[in-house]
């Protein structure tokens, strides 16, 4: 068993197979600390629901360790590990009243009445339920369920919860209510959460950090803003908000800098993030909003003629698709604010970065 | 302006809506109807009726008013007590002599023997001699010709016999009948078998049901978690035994059973007996194979209940700090109910009418209420008694079922 640190979760080289051939997750990583946010982003396969089963217990890991508060929970079944979990259907039980559901891990726990009658109390008063304790979950509609199941996981005042797509089934108004609704539960109750969702807004909204999952293996472990301006690697840059990929051929590596060249177009300055060596191929990530129209002769390093391919007009800015570098959907976005450019489609323009704005990464 | 005629239009149309409205549902109710229409005549014709009418063998009878019209009507102004005048003897003679010639005179006495055992020769002889008879007094003449007519249970019979609606099979099946003055008093222990043979029915039904229960809930469960493929190849085998005809399956276990059949074979070869056990032709058998035969039926409604039970639910009374089992009684175990109660009434109700079942491989102490209604419908050609059997058996059935789901109900109403 490998030395217990100060980390409040701890996953030290897990491993977890199915069928013992392929890998769902590959030597896995993560210290979470006390009264963390943490989201584990990814699409779906990517591993990230098998990590919180193996933190719930549902699941046990093929190799490694999972540490709780510096003790190894891997035989401890789900029900010792005093674990919160919220479902991504609520699970919530269909015979028993809201507050039976309530009363549940409070009645397992043997309490006395009147603490579990105050408890219930407390946690239907947090999520605004007080009036729909004698309620069916049948007879609650959807957002009024998922309150009643983050309820229900945070009543025994568990130290960490568990949240799998707790949104996935809510429309897209109360799914952001509710995203702003967890957010402060949490910060109000100090709780640890770990969050898995598949919806990147969702994640860049409520965590502290995020573990962006794919194959079976963590691509960065950052904040919202770290994740989004430096991403590490291309599937991170494309899958975190909107990206433009250009691919290329390293010409030349100066420390932090180097120079891209673009098959049939020139060549690009742009940040080393993830690149191996000079004639090494690389993908260029640079995201919609940091393109300028039409810059001025000699303000920007990198400078491309380009042609008007779609204008999407989408009110607070209007999104242009151009053909540029060999590359017909490269996306612009301009900003709906006074004075901004008109394009109009089959129009030859030029557009613009700064090198900081481009990022060299790895060519998948 | 705009709103306003829309508001005038709305409150005109509202009458011709509402009309128009019914018109269209006029229509697809009479559709509903005529495509329900040949199954409910045929229901109608070939359910409703013949159990209606045998409901009603159950309580009418008027073989005696028919076949004995003067002497009835005779005894319509007879107090009951000692023996009636010979004005009753005279029509009694009279009747006597009409059933001789018309053949009858069995009929009448099969009648008076079922109450009075021995009835049917005396009545039989006693009509061939009144025959002979031609003057009165009848009184005297009769008596001496057989000195049943002087006897007053006799004539308490016969005076039940004015009318047409009798209780008297209903008390035989649950073993009452009439006494001498028409009372109503406890069978004699040789004619006191139908409570006995109700309760029996009861209790194999009980077992039938708590076998198949207890066998299939665990199996029910099964294929509603394993995986698709494997799943449906096992529901296959649990649907195989449909297609085998009831008989088949029956005689199968005779062969199973029996005294030199394959288990015992197997169980002596294994050295677990060292006689062979009495298997079949008893309650051991007959609770077997109907548990058996039942199995299907108990355990497909739980299973389609199973699968429609989130198995997350388990999973999040598990995270919540229920145990394993904690966590299967108080939240998979009442969301099962519904199946368990569909599967069980469906079981037990089809139990009470098994019949082919017990009598191929139970013994004499283990025939069941039907086989009863089957001696007396085709070997005694006592209707009466076969209808009133019958109709205890149905209205027990239907109370039952009617108990079952006011139970359900509620529990469906619960889960809201």
């Amino acid at each position: 068993m490998p030395a217990t640190n100060n980390a409040f979760v701890k996953f030290s080289d897990v491993q977890k197979t199915y069928d013992g051939e392929t890998l769902v997750v590959k030597n896995l990583n993560i210290d979470i600390a006390k009264g963390e946010f943490l989201t584990l982003l990814g699409p779906s396969g990517s591993g990230k629901t098998t990590t919180l089963m193996m933190l719930a217990g549902f699941e046990a890991p093929t190799q490694g360790w999972i540490l709780l508060e510096g003790r190894s929970i891997d035989n401890m079944p789900p029900h010792k590990r005093n674990i919160g979990m919220v479902f991504q259907n609520y699970a919530l039980f269909p015979h028993m009243t809201v507050e039976e559901n309530l009363a549940f891990p409070l009645k397992v726990r043997k309490l006395g009445k009147t603490d579990i009658e105050a408890r219930i109390k407390r946690a239907l008063d947090m999520v605004r339920l007080g009036a729909y304790a004698k309620r069916r979950p049948g007879q609650l509609s959807g957002g009024q369920q998922q309150r009643v199941a983050l309820a229900r996981a945070l009543v025994f005042d568990p130290k960490l919860v568990l949240m799998d797509e707790p949104l996935g089934a809510l429309d897209k108004q109360l799914r952001e209510q509710m995203q702003l609704e967890i957010k402060h539960i949490h910060e109000d109750l100090g709780v640890t959460v770990v969050y898995v969702t598949h919806d990147q807004s969702e994640a860049l909204t409520m965590s502290d950090r995020i573990a962006v999952f794919n194959d079976g293996v963590i691509q960065q472990l950052a904040g919202p803003a770290e994740l989004y301006e430096q991403p590490r690697n291309a599937f991170v840059a494309q899958f975190i908000g909107e990206n433009n990929q250009l691919s290329g051929k390293v010409v030349a590596l100066n420390g932090t800098t180097c120079e891209v060249e673009i098959p049939g177009a020139g060549n690009v300055r742009a940040l080393a993030i993830n690149v191996e060596a000079v004639g090494r191929p690389t993908v260029l990530s640079l995201r919609p909003e940091r393109v300028k129209l039409n810059p001025s002769p000699g303000s920007l390093p990198n400078v491309f003629d380009a042609r008007v391919a779609e204008v999407i007009y989408l009110g607070d800015h209007v999104r242009t698709r151009v053909s540029v570098c060999g590359h017909d959907d490269f996306v612009v976005k301009l900003p709906n604010s006074d004075g901004a450019v008109q394009v109009e489609p089959g129009a030859a323009i030029t557009i613009g970065w700064k090198m900081e704005d481009c990022r060299a990464l790895d060519a998948p | 302006m705009a709103t306003m005629a829309v508001q005038m239009a709305g409150k005109a149309d509202r009458v011709p809506l509402r009309t128009k409205l019914q018109r269209v549902e006029r229509r697809r109710k009479l559709r509903a109807f005529a495509l329900v229409l040949p199954l409910l005549l045929f229901i109608l014709v070939a359910f409703v009726m013949p159990i209606g009418r045998m409901m009603f063998n159950a309580v009418y009878d008027d073989t005696l008013l028919t076949l004995m019209p003067r002497t009835m009507a005779a005894l319509s102004d007879w107090d009951g007590k000692d023996l009636p005048g010979e004005s009753a003897y005279a029509a009694l003679a009279e009747d006597l002599k009409q059933a001789w010639t018309q053949r009858t005179a069995g009929a009448i006495g099969k009648r008076m023997n079922y109450e009075l055992p021995g009835a049917r020769s005396e009545v039989m002889s006693s009509a061939r001699k009144a025959s002979m008879l031609s003057v009165g007094p009848y009184k005297t003449a009769l008596i001496e010709i057989n000195p049943i007519w002087g006897q007053h249970e006799v004539w308490s019979l016969l005076k039940r016999g004015t009318s047409a609606h009798t209780a008297y099979y209903l008390l035989r099946s649950v073993d009452y009948q009439y006494g001498a003055d028409s009372e109503i008093v406890t069978a004699p222990p040789e004619n006191a078998i139908f409570r006995d043979i109700f309760m029996r029915t009861l209790e194999i039904s009980v077992s039938v049901t708590l076998a198949t229960l207890i066998l299939g809930f665990p199996v029910a469960h099964l294929l509603a978690t394993l995986p698709l493929k494997t799943s449906n190849l096992l529901l296959m085998m649990v649907m195989l035994p449909f297609w085998t005809s009831l008989l088949v399956r029956t005689t199968a276990w005779a062969v199973l059973l029996q005294q030199h059949g394959v288990v015992n074979d197997v169980l002596m070869a294994l050295h677990l007996i060292s006689q062979p056990a009495e298997l079949i032709y008893n309650r051991v058998g007959t609770i077997v194979a109907m548990t058996y035969i039942q199995l299907p039926f108990t355990l497909l409604p739980i299973y389609s209940v199973m699968k429609t039970i989130s198995p997350s639910l388990v999973s999040a009374a598990r995270s919540l700090g229920a145990g394993p089992f904690y966590a299967f009684w108080k939240v998979y175990f009442p969301l099962t109910l519904p199946g368990i109660s569909a599967g069980g009434l469906l079981t037990f109700i089809l139990c009470l009418g098994y019949y082919i079942t017990p009598a191929l491989v139970g013994g004499p102490r283990d025939q069941m209420i039907s086989y009863f209604v089957a001696r007396y419908t085709n070997e005694e050609l006592n209707w009466g008694m076969a209808s009133a059997l019958g109709a205890i058996l149905l209205t027990v059935t239907l109370l039952l079922y009617y108990v079952f789901g006011k139970l359900v109900d509620a529990d469906r109403v619960k889960m809201g």
